[in-house]
């Protein structure tokens, strides 16, 4: 593995299995009654959060936990931050106090790139801009994996807001690496013109889609973008996209339905749908612990430097 | 198979792949000079027979006891085990496999993580006495992690230890209560067990180290 994650395609096809099968095991610390192992006892991760998040920064946090690492969060709000401290500098401070990992969010695509410059830990990217999210894919891929035996070969839409989705980029990435079909689909201004690229393929018609589908996944629609016109109304976005009744009925039998949250309930899925037994949203939240587990394990397990690249 | 035990820390290395009865496979540019077999398929069978004796008499019984194997090869010794006491008794111990991987003492010391197995205990701990099943006993550091691990997963009234070998060499005040064979070894020599389950055969074999290959 690379010394620091950024992106998926840091990532081969075989440490992406190496990942998930090492996620399977912490997963099964996360049943017990102590969910607590002393595998990273002594190292220090810093959540470095530029953007507001929740359940990210919660998961990274209790992965780091029950690993018995010891967890700075680092939020701007309140901090350094706010009174006018830059990426860099505040990147020399966490060097100086010695963190191992620096888990960061921000809104500007490429900065966990630029803090990989200043610090001489792991750099864990918790999403970027509009660029990548590869801890999100790595859960949804191992949810996938955990639900259907397999990626290789199955059939996943991912549909909404593909232009501004850093889960989608990090998720198609992923996807198409280990052999599944990916197909985006969304309203022709939500969905960027290279899309092709990634080796994906494009629909504006989420119906003729459905009937073939083994992963339907939903991206959350972001209303504050909704000043800037890309589509015209919510209620008609709902009505070509959302994942209604209607649509789960033309779904093949075990389709997963899958979201990164948090949801609109009534817009890019319907609230019932939301909660039927093949939706695994909840599942996804569990997972994304493991697989963060798995994740600080191998970038930290080791010596370091040298080691690992 | 195993690569042998020259360091506590090669445990979890990954292995090569099983191979022909009777050829010894070896781990990646170590070439052994000479291989010494110190205990056959009838002498590992016997040894297991005389355990499952040991540990019924210490126990008074089978009732409370269950047996943990440590990945990977306690694992398979601990299912022989169980059994053997099921044939001697009539009544079957639950047998579970334990991964200390995560409370290794040397995380951070090797260049990569250590590889990990699968941890399944699939009964409650608690008020059994818990006997680990390992293949090799030697510096006594996996074992400090087993009784770490296990403490977390519940407070068993007890923890014995049963070895199929115990090469000498503690770095820890630890001892087995039951022991296969004792063998004298020196600290480069590599001991080797093989497994039917996994190996295709079942033997131990002391090997001289020889140059890289």
């Amino acid at each position: 593995m690379n010394k620091h994650l950024l992106s998926i395609n840091d990532l081969t096809a075989e440490d992406i299995v190496r990942i998930l099968d090492v996620a399977e095991s912490f997963r099964e610390v996360g049943t017990r009654v102590i969910k607590k192992v002393p595998a990273l006892r002594g190292r220090t991760v810093v959540n470095l959060f530029y953007e507001n998040s929740t359940r990210t920064r919660i998961s990274f946090e209790l992965a780091a936990k029950r690993l018995s690492a010891d967890v700075i969060n680092f939020t701007t709000s309140g901090t350094s931050v706010a009174k006018g401290e830059s990426l860099k500098d505040t990147a020399r401070t966490l060097q100086a106090m010695g963190a191992d990992a620096i888990v960061i969010r921000h809104s500007s695509s490429g900065a966990p790139h630029q803090l990989t410059r200043w610090v001489s830990g792991r750099v864990l990217n918790a999403g970027d801009g509009t660029h990548e999210h590869p801890t999100q894919a790595l859960l949804d891929l191992y949810t996938i994996r955990d639900k259907l035996g397999r990626l290789e070969g199955l059939r996943a839409a991912i549909v909404g807001d593909v232009l501004h989705s850093r889960v989608a980029r990090s998720l198609t990435f992923g996807l198409v690496k280990m052999g599944a079909e990916v197909t985006l689909v969304g309203p022709p201004t939500l969905i960027p013109p290279e899309a092709p690229q990634w080796g994906a393929q494009v629909s504006y018609d989420l119906d003729a889609v459905l009937p073939k589908l083994d992963v339907c996944y939903l991206l959350r629609v972001q209303r504050e973008r909704q000043r800037q016109r890309f589509f015209p109304s919510v209620r008609e976005y709902a009505r070509r996209y959302g994942l209604t009744r209607e649509r789960v009925a033309a779904l093949p039998e075990g389709c997963l339905i899958m979201h990164p949250g948090p949801m609109n309930r009534g817009v890019e899925i319907d609230s019932d749908v939301a909660d039927l037994p093949r939706s695994v949203i909840e599942e996804q939240v569990t997972n994304g612990i493991a697989v963060r587990m798995a994740l600080l394990y191998l970038m930290l397990g080791g010596a370091g430097e040298g080691g690992g690249a | 198979m195993r690569p042998g035990r020259e360091r506590e820390d090669e445990q979890h290395q990954p292995r090569p792949a099983a191979t022909a009865v009777g050829r010894l496979p070896y781990p990646a540019g170590v070439r052994a000079v000479s291989a010494t077999r110190i205990m056959d398929e009838e002498e590992i069978r016997r040894a297991v027979t005389r355990i499952a004796h040991e540990i019924l008499e210490r126990n008074h019984g089978a009732e409370h006891v269950a047996l943990v194997g440590i990945a990977k090869r306690g694992d398979d010794l601990a299912r022989r085990l169980a059994a053997e006491i099921e044939r001697i008794e009539g009544v079957a111990p639950p047998v579970g496999v334990l991964d200390i991987t995560f409370y290794r003492d040397d995380i951070g010391m090797r260049a990569e993580a250590p590889e990990v197995h699968e941890t399944r205990i699939g009964f409650d701990l608690n008020d059994r006495v818990v006997v680990l099943v390992d293949d090799v006993l030697y510096t006594g550091r996996t074992i400090r992690a087993a009784m770490d691990a296990l403490v977390d997963l519940g407070r068993p009234r007890a923890i014995q230890l049963a070895v199929l070998v115990d090469r000498g060499h503690r770095e820890l005040p630890i001892r087995a209560d039951s022991v296969g064979k004792n063998v004298p070894t020196r600290k480069d020599e590599i001991v080797r067990v093989c497994l039917r389950e996994q190996d295709g055969e079942d033997a131990v074999y002391v090997e001289e180290p020889g140059g890289s290959a």
